[in-house]
């Protein structure tokens, strides 16, 4: 079976990321810890979210993250303000499926998470499908359950986490990419993403699952910084494969300075998009302008 | 090309599969665990051969090595198990709750000259190898005091049925959390003299500890561990160690580490007197398959070279991680004395042994010794309970 084709999405070039939201710092715990602290209130979120807004940058690439859904409710609530505003979630949140997984083993942690209001349609494929070992039942009801808050948003795209999708690459379990790419083209009319470490890697497991022309976002940046195999691949990838790359972890956490490291990623071929993560509307506005200037804009886009 | 088998198949085991099935030097002939449904799941859409017997998966596939991801106290029978049949092993952590098992199996595999090594992946991570490295070239001189701490939400609630909250199947954050700095304490500074001042501290869990505290003894002078895995302000667990000696400090974390040097040090290449910091981005280098941090790929590597080439020492290997087996009992046991009441406290100091700059602990190696022994006899106990 082949996944379905969507009609392809115009995705933004800058993309703006939620790592910094939420206490992720891939170089620093202090950092991290004091990010978490300045944005404890939600206000101080869309006061970011709104200078990235403001500045052009409307495509908000996020976690399914509980707090998330305050960020949905206000942008709900205000659809003047954020007439343009695209989601694109990534899902799952993962650490809360780790810890359930510890604590109630494989099934307790999907019986957990499968949505409890009682819908005919979540009984009949939550328990058929555990009952067939059928991984596609299960699967998608956990999707819907993670993409709940969105509810009444434009998400055109919806991302699988890198954690999961690298989980699932490893064990060899393509299959669910494809069923993923397949449901939230039906259910939400979205292309499907895949966030990855291993991208070569992924791209083939794609092609095999009939997941044709994938949205795909990696780590691609100067130094090789989670990389996996090493820049080389990744860069012969992007010219001879047919797929959307996002590149993420553009500054490798900061290790290459912004100029140079946004220079060298626009330079690379068949370059979608890129994802990037700022606090100040100084860094925002920098990250904008460098792109504008070493990647100008294509009247064919 | 190595034949790999895979028993347990939690969160560890799971992962541990995911990234050895990628490896170029592997070929995955089997897999066991207890859950039907995850084994059917496998078999179905990834067509692996399934087993929930584990001898008899060895007995079929005959591999070369296994990883053992299993509840601690499942360890000793399969390890027995494999050693046995002359499979090398690789094992989660932490090895045994019992040190008499760590120090039998330990010569069954080194009769069979069979490779081992246990999960401690902090040692494969770049920023702490880079303490190491500094330690070995005496940057900061002998370390006379250390902290070792990790942090994390694991029980932010009363609750608990699984294997991890019984503390006699190898539950409890004495075994899961602090294991973890112990090790690297064990790795940086070598075998204590001896433990005093634990503590295991219930939280939450109504059977298990949630916190512990302990010192543990060395000849230049003492490490302080703290762990509590009922911490919400963490995102994820996070491990820590400072080290103080005479020439400066070393910090580090999964991410980075902050060396001060003072101008007595003999500073390394690279390095200069005052503040140096390293990042895990700069220190590390990407693996052929990354799934959850480039130290659980790197650990895997290791042991599949270590089998490749029949290298039956190397990091985190029986050895090492039997010391650190060792200093969790002598905590567990050390935690089940009262403490001195206050008014008796300088009563513990034997002006005679001391030098006035630190309290003396008379006879504390002896004491030590008797209260490990005390300990394994203890968890022996609670695990026939």
């Amino acid at each position: 079976m082949t996944a379905l084709t969507s009609p392809p999405q115009v995705m933004d070039r800058l993309l703006f990321g939620d790592n910094q939201f939420f206490g992720v710092n891939h170089m620093s715990e202090e950092k991290a810890r004091a990010q978490q602290m300045r944005f404890q209130d939600i206000e101080a979120v869309m006061a970011v979210l709104d200078v990235a807004y403001d500045e052009g940058i409307r495509t908000f690439m996020c976690t399914t993250h509980d707090r998330i859904a305050e960020v949905c409710r206000l942008v709900r609530a205000d659809p003047g303000r954020y007439a343009e505003m695209r989601f694109f979630p990534c899902m799952p949140y993962a650490h809360k499926y780790a810890n359930a997984i510890t604590d109630e083993g494989f099934l307790g942690a999907i019986r957990r998470f499968l949505p409890d209001e009682g819908l005919m349609d979540s009984v009949v494929r939550g328990t058929t499908s555990l009952a067939r070992k059928d991984i596609e039942g299960v699967s998608t009801l956990l999707i819907d359950a993670e993409l709940k808050m969105f509810t009444g948003l434009a998400t055109p795209v919806i991302w699988m986490q890198n954690v999961v999708t690298d989980l699932l690459l490893g064990l060899g379990l393509t299959e669910a990419f494809r069923i993923f790419a397949d449901h939230v083209h039906q259910r939400y009319g979205a292309e499907a993403g895949f966030i990855t470490m291993n991208l070569p890697r992924l791209l083939d497991a794609l092609d095999a699952a009939g997941v044709a022309n994938p949205i795909v976002c990696a780590n691609i940046n100067k130094i090789g910084f989670r990389m996996s195999g090493g820049v080389e691949p990744y860069v012969e990838a992007m010219r001879t494969r047919q797929f959307r790359a996002v590149a993420m972890s553009v500054l490798a956490s900061g290790a290459v300075p912004a100029r140079e490291a946004i220079k060298w990623v626009c330079s690379l071929p068949n370059l979608t998009s890129i994802v990037f993560g700022a606090s100040s509307r100084a860094n925002i506005v920098a990250t904008r302008q460098l792109v504008d200037e070493f990647w100008p804009a294509d009247p064919v886009r | 090309m190595i034949d790999l088998a895979v028993v347990g198949l939690g969160k560890m085991g799971l992962s541990h599969l995911s990234m050895i099935k990628t490896h170029p030097d592997v070929r995955l002939v089997g897999v066991c665990d207890a859950t039907k449904y995850v084994l059917d799941v496998l078999a179905k859409y990834t067509g692996v051969a399934v087993y929930t017997d584990f001898p008899a998966m060895l007995d079929q596939t005959k591999p070369a090595a296994v990883i053992i991801a299993t509840p601690t106290h499942l360890h000793a029978g399969m390890l027995r198990q494999a050693l046995e049949r002359g499979i090398h092993v690789f094992c989660e952590k932490p090895l045994f709750t019992d040190p008499a098992e760590s120090t039998a199996l330990t010569e069954l595999a080194a009769e069979g000259n069979l490779v081992t090594q246990v999960g401690y992946h902090n040692r494969f991570v770049a920023s702490f190898r880079e303490v190491h490295r500094l330690l070995g070239l005496e940057a900061i001189g002998t370390v006379h005091t250390a902290l070792a701490e990790a942090y994390g939400p694991v029980v932010l609630k009363p609750a608990g049925r699984t294997w991890r909250s019984q503390r006699a199947s190898g539950g409890g954050s004495l075994y899961d959390y602090a294991a973890h700095p112990l090790n690297l304490l064990t790795w940086y500074l070598g075998e204590p003299l001896g433990v005093t001042g634990s503590r295991l501290t219930t939280i939450f869990s109504a059977q298990i500890d949630d916190a512990a505290a302990a010192t543990l003894h060395y000849p230049a002078g003492t490490a302080q561990l703290c762990v509590n895995w009922s911490d919400e302000s963490q995102r994820k667990m996070t491990t820590k160690i400072t080290l103080w000696g005479a020439h400066g400090r070393i910090y580090a974390d999964r991410q980075e580490i902050q060396v001060y040097l003072r101008d007595t040090a003999p500073v390394p290449d690279g390095y200069r007197i005052g503040w140096n910091v390293r990042y895990t981005t700069d220190l590390t280098e990407a693996p052929w398959f990354y799934l959850r941090g480039e130290e659980y790929s790197a650990q895997l590597d290791a042991f599949v070279q270590r089998v490749a080439t029949g290298t039956v020492q190397g990091d985190n290997d029986f050895g090492s991680a039997t010391v650190t087996d060792r200093v969790i009992a002598a905590i567990s046991a050390d935690a089940d004395t009262e403490p001195p009441p206050l008014d008796a406290s300088a009563a513990a100091v034997d002006p005679a042994a001391g030098n006035g700059s630190r309290p003396s602990l008379p006879g504390l190696a002896g004491t030590v010794r008797q209260r490990a022994r005390a300990g394994v006899r203890a968890v022996q106990d609670r695990i026939r309970k």
